[in-house]
């Protein structure tokens, strides 16, 4: 199992969603995050005096995934959230040692 | 001691009223422009001037400022001390309303111009302190220079020097002050390097519409008349806040990159900062140029602060020591008989030469010097019984909690108290 992590640009959250969605994905987590990568922050001017916001917004979403769907899921999520301007943010991918659902108690693959 | 007139106190008795609501206008002017940690404590910095500025007037400051004069211009007598005698005529002023309204009117001004300071000190004063520090300050700085230059038996009167709302009283003497009492406080922690940004501009935008409407009752009330220079005067004062706002956007335009809303608020009170001691001497359009270069002025002049690194937090010396210098020194330059019979030496654009010009000069180095020495004494004194300064854990963790126990935004969580970056 992996946990597909992305940090997208807040306005392409809805493509995501969609687009995950039409993959058949059940679930995902989504979180108000703040960062910076190669886009930096953006200034604001108060009376002349320049003001760096060095953290730009962005939004987090997790998807807990089979090995199998983990590289389509992936793929589905830079394929939605790209715009092509820097800041469009990263897809990572990581190993999962096991997974329960807490209803249930099912353990592995059966509780995703 | 001519007869009252009803039409004339019933318009001085609403800009009485008018004045008053300058001073909240100037709390929420004030309270947008700080973190959000101390929004309260700039607020209640201006609330308590109403009150103990109140008391001071009526005890001592109203007869030092407009009491029969005791010598040389300088001071006025204690006969009017706690209002008392105040059915005879105001010494030197030929009044067609009630001698206590003019008094009352009066104490608008000196509750505003004590507040005005506030602004300079923005986030790290103990209110304690403060209040000591602005009664002490309403009495001893105030109310002298309002002799001076207000009352007729004033040696700046008598000069030939002319206020017509208070320029030097107002505007100068609280810019000046801003500038003493902020050197003896200190810079915020952080200041300049760290980001110190409004925390809520509405509020600013609302404080300085309510400035804009005060402002006709600050400026067309001291004609004391509901006349045509009453008129005059008010038109003159929205023409001015109008050249401001529009010149301090164009030039953010052209300088930054976007006309910010705290440009237009703070274009807008340039102006009428500016039209203040001359709104009584001009015509329409002189006071529209008025408007225009105090807006342009006073955006460059906000700037200074960082090269002189004194930490005038809400720029009372940018906006109001160098509007009022523009504006008493405009009447100089475009005072006309026209307008008022008062002018008896026309400004040089109207053929009075230089005379008036170095009389208004004379004045801002008066009351600059006054303003600015005896604040600086007077609050290094106060700072030596009881220190001005809050602790640097209660600077960190805001004067609203630390100082009055209080929060202004209850959004239940950290996110009130700042943004991350």
């Amino acid at each position: 199992m992996r946990l597909v992590t992305a940090v997208i640009k807040p306005f392409k959250l809805d493509d995501v969603k969609s687009a995950l969605e039409a993959l058949g994905v059940q679930g995902m987590t989504v979180s108000e995050v703040q960062g910076f990568g190669r886009q930096r922050g953006h200034t604001e001017v108060y009376r002349g005096a320049e003001y760096t916001v060095d953290f730009v917004p962005k939004v987090r979403v997790e998807v807990l995934a089979d090995d199998a769907d983990a590289a389509g899921i992936v793929d589905a999520i830079v394929g939605a959230a790209h715009s092509g301007s820097i800041g469009d943010g990263k897809v990572w991918t990581v190993p999962i040692d096991d997974v329960v659902r807490v209803r249930t108690g099912e353990r592995g693959a059966d509780a995703l | 001691m001519p007869a009252l007139d009803s039409g004339d106190t019933a318009w001085v008795l609403i800009c009485t009223a008018l004045v008053l609501l300058m001073t909240p206008g100037l709390a929420f002017f004030y309270a947008g422009m700080v973190r959000a940690k101390s929004v309260l404590s700039m607020l209640m910095q201006n609330y308590v001037c109403i009150a103990v500025v109140s008391v001071v007037w009526v005890v001592l400051g109203y007869t030092i400022a407009f009491g029969a004069d005791v010598g040389g211009g300088l001071l006025g007598g204690f006969r009017f001390a706690g209002f008392a005698h105040m059915t005879e005529p105001v010494p030197g002023y030929e009044l067609s309303i009630p001698p206590l309204l003019f008094a009352f009117f009066q104490l608008m001004f000196a509750i505003l111009t004590t507040a005005l300071i506030s602004g300079a000190l923005a986030d790290r004063v103990r209110f304690g302190a403060f209040v000591i520090f602005a009664s002490a300050w309403a009495l001893v700085v105030y109310s002298p220079l309002a002799h001076w230059a207000f009352s007729p038996s004033g040696w700046m009167v008598k000069f030939g020097i002319l206020d017509f709302a208070g320029g030097y009283v107002v505007e100068i003497c609280s810019g000046a002050s801003a500038l003493a009492v902020a050197m003896v406080v200190g810079r915020r922690h952080g200041w300049p390097r760290e980001a110190m940004p409004p925390h809520s501009l509405p509020l600013t935008l609302l404080g300085a519409g309510l400035l804009w409407f005060g402002w006709f009752g600050f400026n067309a009330g001291s004609a004391l008349k509901a006349d045509g220079l009453a008129v005059q005067a008010l038109v003159n004062t929205h023409m001015a806040a109008v050249g401001g706002l529009l010149a301090w956007i164009g030039m953010e335009k052209l300088r930054n990159g976007a006309a910010t809303t705290l440009g237009a608020a703070s274009g807008a009170i340039s102006g009428l900062v500016a039209i203040t001691p001359a709104c009584g001497y001009l015509d329409t359009l002189p006071s529209l140029v008025l408007g225009l270069i105090a807006g342009g002025a006073c955006v460059l002049a906000v700037q200074a602060k960082y090269r002189l690194g004194y930490d005038d937090s809400l720029d009372v010396v940018g906006v109001h020591f160098v509007g009022g210098v523009l504006g008493t020194l405009f009447i100089g330059l475009a005072a006309t008989a026209s307008v008022n019979p008062a002018v008896v030496n026309e400004g040089l654009l109207y053929g009075g030469g230089f005379g008036q010009l170095g009389r208004q000069a004379v004045g801002v180095l008066a009351a600059t010097a006054w303003a600015f020495a005896v604040t600086y004494l007077l609050a290094r004194a106060v700072n030596a019984v009881i220190p001005l300064r809050v602790t640097e854990e209660e600077e960190a963790t805001g004067l609203d909690q630390a100082l009055h126990s209080e929060s202004a935004y209850d959004f239940g969580s950290v996110r009130s108290m700042g943004r991350i970056g």
